[in-house]
């Protein structure tokens, strides 16, 4: 797997240091605790152990009882509290100690907490986060990729970081964001990854793809974890010759229709690269975009390499064959190079 | 019915039954005039728990209505044209056309939060405005409502218990009217009383009589007094009978006559009149002046409501996200010390001290005796607890170290029962 700086860094000047993604999260969560005591974290564990993966370690003793709140097992009260916590002008975060029980607050998030400002004028300012994704034997309830169900909800944001960098400068604009902002952690970069952050405060903007890699043959559209993968990918494709530009889109809802376009009318092929489960993924959403807004400029089929359409399975042979690899990225983006 | 109200506050109760009446009959006409796009629900002889409860509310705190609570708006200080626009959908309603009914609310100013369809996902809402208003040093009670078919739900459960656990100053109106749409309640849930359903959280419930509005004053009086005072949420079953179908379309032919006629005898605002007149509060000259206020305000209301236009149609693609500053200055209103929550004074040490469990540091990896209230400890782990930070004390209490003794004492309870099986 590739290692990537965050870009928006000065490349590793002496005021930076490298920290790992979960240090990114966790510093993310202290600072702005720290800045605005309006913030509060709720979640299952939080407090005292610090959080199943220990992404709020430290926190409970610095703030106290009644910032941080060590809550029952309730998807749906932790969620629909922090909805009314943040109607007093609360910043509330709240975790799902794994993201696959994000959708036992369903209702709660796409029927109250999404549909508010819309209907009756009411901001709710709530960061819902939490441990996502697969490649660490986690099962089909510790794997899951939800991003999409949420993605076809008006009135929420989506935002899937892949650097620490951008998780601490994300996760500090969603909390200061009027709106509820749904923030993936890939679980298996918490460890792995380790990038640079500069000293002070930054935040990064919500809705903004980024280029990670420039390219002329053809684009390739990624995020999370897919993005190193990706990133992999496109190192073996310059061995042979195949420039790919790799986009790493960040922020899933609102998508940044303009950066995905400015690449793609340059290198006019374009391959998406997601773990989340084919049908229905954000891949399927591009190549409609892609149909209305680039159809004269594209050179190929829009292609996509996915996780299958299965629940996420168990053992790691059979994990293995169900993600997304370099290797399936390198042999689509090669079929794509040929058009 | 017994007397201990002031006469005004005697008359502002009929006032606002009779208004809540006089604002369904209305749209009941309105309806049938094809003037209410979607569909109407009515209170009719529920009057007395909308405007019995919200009456016991002061200024500062939070409700959030449901379909059936018109009244408490009504005393929340909304004025009638917004419920009349609402329901006819119109652009200068609160949701200017995006929603209808009672589904809006004023964050600003009268502090309610609206309902939307999916019933029991108000309580945890409101349990989180409860619990702001705690943090916020703003000795706000929250108050919500649900019927008996919502007590149903999975949100009435996880809510309840939430705001148990954290003894949330929050007041739950459990509003039995006997019916799920065309369920009775008696195939919905195996208890007598829905208030028992208070029992598995361990807090307090009362039982009230819904059809009497000074009982259901009083009551709900006392609880918010107790919910403000620190005592946790506490759920009022009020006992009544709906007397229309689910909505206007039903014409709700699976009620049994005699309960129907039950019911209709015991018409709140007819009884309320009646001990009026016994207490000689109210005479036919009062009553009338009472019935002109009313019918002049409605009938304005009315004409303002009839005359707002429709939303232009370009609006239904605005305001999906609040856009920041500009749209909304988001700003807590700190009622307390900053200092009290913030560094160094809300620094505490991370420790369960949980007698009869052992006590331990989860996030440092400290050993801790544990076990399990039923079964017998170890000699050497009795032995260790003795020594630690809690000096081997009785399973009476238990505290977490620095916490809030008030958020504590639902779990203590529970805990301790179990560790002295």
């Amino acid at each position: 797997m590739a290692k990537t700086n965050g870009t928006g860094t000065n490349g590793g000047a002496p005021n930076e240091t490298q920290i790992t993604f979960l240090e990114a999260i966790k510093q993310a969560m202290f600072e702005e605790m720290e800045r605005d005591p309006a913030v509060i974290l709720l979640g299952q564990d939080v407090g005292v152990y610090g959080g199943a993966f220990k992404t709020s370690e430290g926190l409970l003793e610095r703030f106290g009882w009644e910032r941080v709140l060590d809550t029952p097992i309730s998807e749906s009260a932790i969620i629909g509290a922090a909805c009314g916590m943040s109607y007093l002008g609360l910043r509330p975060i709240a975790e799902m100690q794994f993201i696959d029980f994000i959708v036992c607050a369903f209702n709660q998030i796409t029927n109250f907490v999404a549909k508010g400002h819309y209907l009756w004028n009411a901001p709710a300012p709530m960061v819902i986060r939490g441990p996502s994704g697969g490649g660490v034997h986690g099962g089909p309830f510790h794997s899951a990729n939800p991003e999409m169900y949420f993605v076809h909800t008006p009135g929420l944001k989506v935002i899937y970081p892949s650097t620490p960098y951008d998780a601490k400068g994300l996760l500090k604009a969603a909390v200061r964001d009027n709106n509820p902002v749904l923030f993936f952690e890939h679980k298996f970069l918490y460890r792995r990854i380790k990038g640079e952050v500069p000293a002070g405060d930054y935040t990064v903007p919500i809705g903004k793809a980024v280029v990670r890699r420039e390219g002329k043959h053809l684009t390739i559209l990624s995020y999370a974890a897919m993005m190193h993968t990706s990133l992999e990918a496109a190192e073996a494709l310059a061995k042979e010759g195949i420039e790919a530009e790799v986009i790493d889109l960040r922020t899933l809802l609102p998508l940044d229709e303009e950066t995905i376009l400015t690449s793609v009318k340059k290198t006019n092929k374009c391959l998406v690269v997601h773990e989340d489960t084919k049908t229905g993924g954000i891949a399927g959403e591009i190549a409609a975009i892609l149909c209305e807004k680039a159809f004269d400029d594209l050179d190929g089929p829009l292609m996509r390499v996915t996780s299958l359409d299965t629940p996420v399975p168990y053992a790691p042979t059979l994990e293995e064959h169900f993600l997304p690899s370099a290797k399936k990225v390198f042999a689509a983006a090669k079929e794509l190079a040929r058009y | 019915m017994k007397k201990e109200l002031t006469r005004s506050q005697y008359l502002d109760l009929y006032y606002y039954m009779r208004l809540n009446r006089g604002v369904e009959d209305m749209m009941v006409k309105l309806f049938r005039q094809n003037k209410i796009v979607g569909g109407l629900y009515s209170s009719l002889g529920q009057e007395a728990i909308s405007v019995g409860t919200a009456y016991a509310l002061e200024k500062k705190d939070w409700l959030a209505p449901m379909i059936r609570n018109i009244g408490a708006l009504l005393v929340k200080g909304v004025p009638p044209r917004d419920i009349f626009m609402q329901h006819m959908a119109k652009y200068d309603s609160p949701t200017k056309g995006k929603d209808g009914t009672s589904h809006f609310g004023d964050l600003d100013n009268l502090h309610i939060v609206s309902p939307i369809s999916m019933l029991g996902d108000l309580i945890p809402v409101m349990t989180g405005v409860s619990i702001a208003g705690r943090y916020l040093g703003q000795k706000i009670v929250a108050m919500t409502w649900i019927g008996d078919g919502g007590s149903s739900t999975g949100v009435f459960h996880e809510g309840l218990n939430f705001a148990a656990a954290q003894k949330a100053p929050f007041v739950l109106i459990l509003e039995n009217n006997l019916w799920a749409y065309s369920t009775p309640v008696r195939k919905q849930v195996p208890l007598v009383n829905l208030a028992d359903r208070a029992k598995a959280y361990g807090i307090d419930s009362y039982i009230v009589d819904g059809n009497d509005v000074v009982a259901v004053y009083t009551t709900a009086k006392e609880a918010v007094v107790r919910a403000r005072a620190g005592e946790g949420p506490i759920l009022i079953e009020a006992k009544t009978f709906r007397r229309m179908g689910h909505a206007q379309h039903d014409p709700a032919e699976y009620v049994p006559k005699e309960m129907r006629a039950y019911w209709e005898a015991r018409d709140p605002i007819a009884l309320y009149e009646k001990f009026l007149t016994n207490e000689r509060l109210l005479d036919t000259e009062s009553k009338n002046q009472i019935e002109e206020k009313i019918n002049t305000l409605l009938a304005r209301e009315r004409e303002f409501a009839e005359n707002s236009p429709m939303p232009p149609p370009e609006l239904a693609e605005t305001g999906v996200y609040c856009t920041g500053d500009d749209c909304h200055k988001i700003r807590a209103k700190w009622e307390r010390p900053i200092a009290e929550v913030t560094p160094p004074r809300s620094t505490v040490e991370a420790v369960w001290t949980v007698p009869g469990f052992g006590s331990g540091k989860g996030s440092g990896g400290a050993s801790a005796p544990i076990h399990f209230g039923d079964t017998q400890p170890a000699k050497h782990a009795a032995g260790n607890e003795a020594n630690s930070a809690n000096g081997g004390k009785s399973a009476a209490k238990i505290t977490a170290k620095a916490a809030p003794k008030k958020t504590m004492k639902a779990t203590a309870a529970n805990a301790s029962r179990k560790a002295r099986r």
